[in-house]
């Protein structure tokens, strides 16, 4: 029977779940790396046993781990993310010119055939790239050097490169997102880059439908259907039907359309799921509602999943990494809170239990299917 | 032989106890110290000082003998009673948090 690992990273450690195909009942291992933030940790499609985790401190910087069999062990590897040639500048927060300065790795994207190939996101945002298990890491310079990096400016959190897309049917279509930049694409393995904003509208900026500086928040897309993009921005859920050349907004009748997550089901293309926010000065759910939305249609028209979820005097957030899906059938979804729960549903959103429910607050989580 | 008390969170990633002895090359000072545990110890490049210009991270501080050594030269000696291992080179994480 099929198994899935459930990879958790979260502001004092990671944690990994283990549960057999019917997903009811959990083993749980950590604190690995106590005291660490993680990030964020994902496994080799190629390998599952190489698992990757980005761990950071604000005192002592980045770590790179590396585990060969399955998170049981773990060996750090190179944590030296040097920007290529002259890094420059870009926007601070008042408008003026800021130096480009790594502070820690977001996102880590395995490659789907090589497990010594793996991206890195990064903040300030840049995105990187090792061939050789994570010893080493090349800075693909082409996104920054674009033109329009000089005018990226950081959100609250960040100015975070944190959603890597790498299109399944053609390796050298990859896909980024940045806070407060936008998407970018490369058609070229990542030597060069352009924009992919046009019809992302945005308020919270000086020319609302700018070429670059949205908030996008994640961007999800399902395998057997690449040039088809869902995105949760900070406000307006989005679709693109012609890998990001134009979007379209898909929020419908959400009772928020600000949120961090999105996630395509497995077996199904236009299956997708968003957990509402508040807004973005309120981070909590609706109404202290903890409620997740799917949409059967590829959006417009959502429907509440609250089946095992609290429905009053509940206040938690959902991070934009902290959403993931296994690929059994019936498909398990699987995210976690600021409070530290990681919920699971192995009937694609109908019903929900708790994992955990007193971790420290999940930032990512990330799931395996394993034979 | 020099001794270096490491912060928990270093101690972890370096798989040690609270304190580790190294052989350093005189002169000791707060670079050969560092240079010394950091090639025992190669996961910790990067955690103390930036790879690249080895200035000491914002928040890292390094005591010794009652005193904060944090914004001396990299270059200095290190006191006489860290030379000869009757006191550690401390390496601490600054107070922050709430």
């Amino acid at each position: 029977m099929s198994r899935v690992r459930v990879l958790v990273g979260t502001r004092k450690g990671a944690f990994v779940l283990t549960s057999d195909g019917k997903r009811t009942s959990w083993g749980v291992s950590g604190p690995h790396f106590a005291g660490w933030e993680i990030f964020h940790l994902k496994g080799s499609p190629a390998d599952p046993n190489r698992i990757y985790a980005s761990q950071s401190s604000s005192w002592f910087g980045q770590v790179i781990q590396r585990s060969n069999d399955g998170g049981e062990t773990w060996e750090t590897v190179g944590n030296e993310f040097a920007y290529d040639g002259d890094a420059g500048t870009h926007q601070w927060y008042d408008g003026t010119p800021h130096p480009w300065e790594f502070a820690r790795v977001w996102h880590l994207e395995p490659s789907r055939t090589d497990p010594d190939s793996v991206y890195a996101g990064v903040e300030d945002a840049a995105l990187f790239h090792s061939r050789d298990g994570g010893h080493t890491w090349q800075e693909l310079n082409g996104l920054r050097g674009h033109g329009s990096g000089p005018h990226w400016q950081p959100g609250a959190g960040g100015m975070c490169l944190h959603t890597i897309l790498v299109d399944p049917q053609d390796p050298a279509r990859i896909f980024t997102a940045i806070s407060s930049a936008g998407a970018f694409r490369s058609d070229d393995a990542g030597k060069t880059w352009r924009p992919i904003n046009r019809g992302l509208v945005s308020e919270q900026i000086p020319d609302p439908t700018a070429e670059v500086g949205h908030c996008v928040h994640r961007i999800a897309q399902h395998p057997s259907r690449p040039n088809v993009l869902f995105m949760q921005k900070h406000w307006d859920v989005m679709r693109s039907d012609d890998a990001g050349d134009t979007w379209h907004e898909v929020s419908g009748d959400l009772p928020s359309d600000f949120g961090f997550p999105i996630d395509v089901h497995a077996h199904e293309p236009d299956t997708i799921y968003v957990v509402p926010i508040k807004s973005d000065s309120e981070h909590y759910v609706p109404e202290g509602k903890l409620r997740v939305y799917r949409s059967r249609s590829g959006g417009n028209e959502w429907e509440a999943l609250t089946n095992g979820l609290p429905q009053k005097d509940c206040y938690v957030n959902i991070l934009r990494d902290a959403m993931a899906v296994d690929s059994l059938d019936p498909c398990g979804v699987y995210f976690g809170t600021s409070g530290g729960q990681v919920y699971v549903s192995a009937d694609a959103g109908d019903h929900w239990s708790a994992i955990v429910r007193d971790l420290p607050p999940v930032l990512s989580v990330e799931v395996q299917t394993l034979p | 032989m020099i001794r270096v008390v490491l912060p928990p969170n270093l101690r972890t990633l370096a798989h040690v106890g609270d304190e580790v002895k190294l052989e350093v090359a005189e002169p000791i000072t707060q670079r050969s110290a560092l240079d010394a545990l950091e090639a025992r110890f190669p996961m910790l490049r990067g955690t103390i000082r930036d790879h690249a210009t080895k200035k000491r991270r914002a928040y890292v501080r390094f005591f010794a003998c009652a005193e904060d050594l944090s914004h001396e030269s990299p270059d200095a000696p290190l006191p006489d009673a860290v030379v000869c291992g009757a006191e550690p080179f401390v390496i601490l994480g600054a107070l922050a948090g709430g």
